[in-house]
């Protein structure tokens, strides 16, 4: 069953329509990759599922998107609990300016987590599912913003994971890495979708092509074209995705 | 006239500007110099130590020094979380509708107000009207109101320079607004925060017309919130004017200046000891 079902979701900033009656299903532990040109909406459409994008005043929402068959905009919905199970790895490394051991347990410490040796088995556990663990564990005290952009973003993943959440949205997470973070980034996320489902927005069309099971093409706030990655890339069905895909357009 | 060459003209910007910092700082010593050099004979310990005899022509300045730091450390307490609670319900919790404009507007024009002014709204409010009479408890309320817009205005100006990634993260991780605020704006706006804060002690402790007609004028020692006290500015001042003791003056003008001097450095080496640590 699908963890995530978006059912003619249309969104407005102000008079503007920046999606426009979107339906998909989004399955569990795969990579969903959402590409398109700049302001297609895709971004926007990322950070609708976790509620994020409706935190700026004079926007409006229709639709429904349900996630474990529950939707998330209807009134009463907890928002703080959505966010611990929907997390969200921005396009730059953003850690906090404190130390590598207060950004991996912030969100812990934040849902009510105080025992010590508690918040010391989840960071381990997070800093060893991105291979921090080696690295950084004499450098528990160090700042943050000290390691380097790779060590910085592998940090900001560790610290989501430590809240256990169950599906990873990822904004074009390797936009401020060099190629050989990237290549790394990426192996991480393919071990990573055994345990989460991920849903990543993407420029760079390889990278959707390399990393994800699923793509979707957005155009102007539609979703144009949705399918297995492969299918997409070697067999389009909408003349758009394939203008798209071969570089006549975008 | 023609115009210089850019490398003649970067030449000749360099060497302006550095003349103007130069007459910047060379106006900030001779000031001290010129009360220090006439203030430092007068000091001793027992300048510090022993309460004012005779309006103050002999005796020490002790009562005034206590009165003062009375008077700011009552003003700071009220007036450092009722400004930086304020700077953080205008950035963080509102989206900045016309109630904010009104609000931040009245902060600024409450800047403007001299502070003769406020020393006597204090008089009327405080003083007779709940009938404190002159007391610290009136001067340290008139001082709180007065160095508000100052500590509200800095706050405000350090939590928006706050990156907002880091609200952003925060509150994608499931952290409430207030988590947020706390967790990570706060710490990471603490450096200019405090600076305002200092600021404002700075203004404070050299502070008269304010205080004259709400904390009175007397130089017995204060006993408590609701003893009449003299600051150290206020008694410099009447020293001065009423020519009891022109040595005196100087010898509290330097105690003065030392201190807010000395405050100033304090702050700078711990800012930097706290920037040190968090970035």
């Amino acid at each position: 069953m699908a963890i995530i079902e978006v059912r003619d979701l249309d969104f407005f900033y102000g008079k503007f329509q920046a999606l426009k009656k979107i339906n998909l299903d989004i399955e569990r532990n795969r990579i969903t990759a959402l590409i398109g040109p700049s302001g297609c909406g895709k971004t926007t459409f990322l950070r609708t599922l976790d509620r994020m994008a409706d935190l700026i005043d004079g926007v409006s929402v229709t639709g429904r998107i349900l996630i474990d068959g529950r939707d998330i905009y209807a009134p009463g919905t907890d928002l703080l609990a959505l966010r611990k199970k929907v997390g969200m790895v921005f396009q730059r490394p953003n850690p906090f300016p404190l130390s590598v051991y207060d950004n991996v347990v912030y969100g812990l410490r934040v849902h009510g987590l105080r025992d010590p040796r508690a918040l010391e088995a989840r960071l381990i556990r997070s800093l060893e599912a991105v291979h921090l663990w080696d690295e950084l564990k004499s450098r528990l005290d160090e700042n943050a913003l000290r390691l380097s952009g790779e060590q910085q973003q592998r940090l900001c993943i560790a610290r989501l994971l430590a809240v256990e959440p169950e599906i990873l949205l990822m904004d074009e997470p390797c936009s401020a890495l060099d190629l050989a973070a990237t290549a790394a980034i990426e192996d991480l996320m393919a071990e990573l979708k055994k345990r989460y489902t991920i849903v990543i927005v993407t420029h760079n069309m390889q990278q959707a092509a390399r990393v994800s099971d699923v793509t979707g093409y957005f155009l102007l706030g539609e979703l144009v074209e949705i399918g297995e990655t492969r299918r997409v890339f070697t067999a389009p069905r909408d003349p758009r995705t394939e203008d798209y895909i071969t570089g006549r357009f975008g | 006239m023609r115009r210089l060459a850019p490398s003649a003209e970067e030449k000749a910007a360099r060497a302006g500007l550095w003349a103007l910092t130069l007459i910047t700082v060379a106006v900030l010593c001779f000031i001290i110099l010129f009360i220090l050099r006439r203030g430092l004979p007068v000091l001793s310990f027992e300048f510090l130590t022993a309460n004012p005899v005779d309006m103050g022509k002999a005796g020490g300045i002790f009562s005034t020094v206590v009165g003062t730091v009375a008077l700011t450390v009552l003003a700071v307490l009220i007036a450092a979380p009722l400004g930086v609670g304020t700077a953080i319900y205008l950035t963080e919790y509102t989206w900045g509708g016309p109630v904010t404009r009104i609000i931040r507007f009245g902060a600024e024009c409450l800047a403007g107000i001299p502070s003769i002014i406020f020393g006597l709204f204090g008089f009327i409010l405080f003083v007779t009207k709940l009938k404190f009479g002159w007391s610290i408890l009136s001067g340290g309320l008139t001082l709180a109101f007065m160095l508000l817009p100052t500590i509200i205005r800095t706050s405000e100006e350090a939590i928006k320079s706050v990156p907002p990634e880091y609200r952003k993260v925060s509150f994608s991780l499931g952290s409430t607004k207030w988590q947020t605020v706390t967790r990570v704006v706060l710490p990471s706006a603490l450096p200019g925060i405090v600076t305002g804060i200092v600021l404002s002690i700075g203004r404070s402790i050299g502070e008269t017309a304010a205080t004259i007609f709400t904390a009175g004028s007397a130089l017995r020692l204060p006993t408590s919130l609701f003893s009449s006290s003299r600051t150290m500015a206020v008694h410099f001042y009447i020293l001065a004017r009423e020519g009891i003791s022109m040595p005196n003056a100087y010898g509290t003008a330097a105690i003065l200046i030392i201190a807010i001097l000395g405050i100033n450095l304090l702050t700078y080496f711990l800012m930097n000891r706290f920037i040190r640590k968090y970035s």
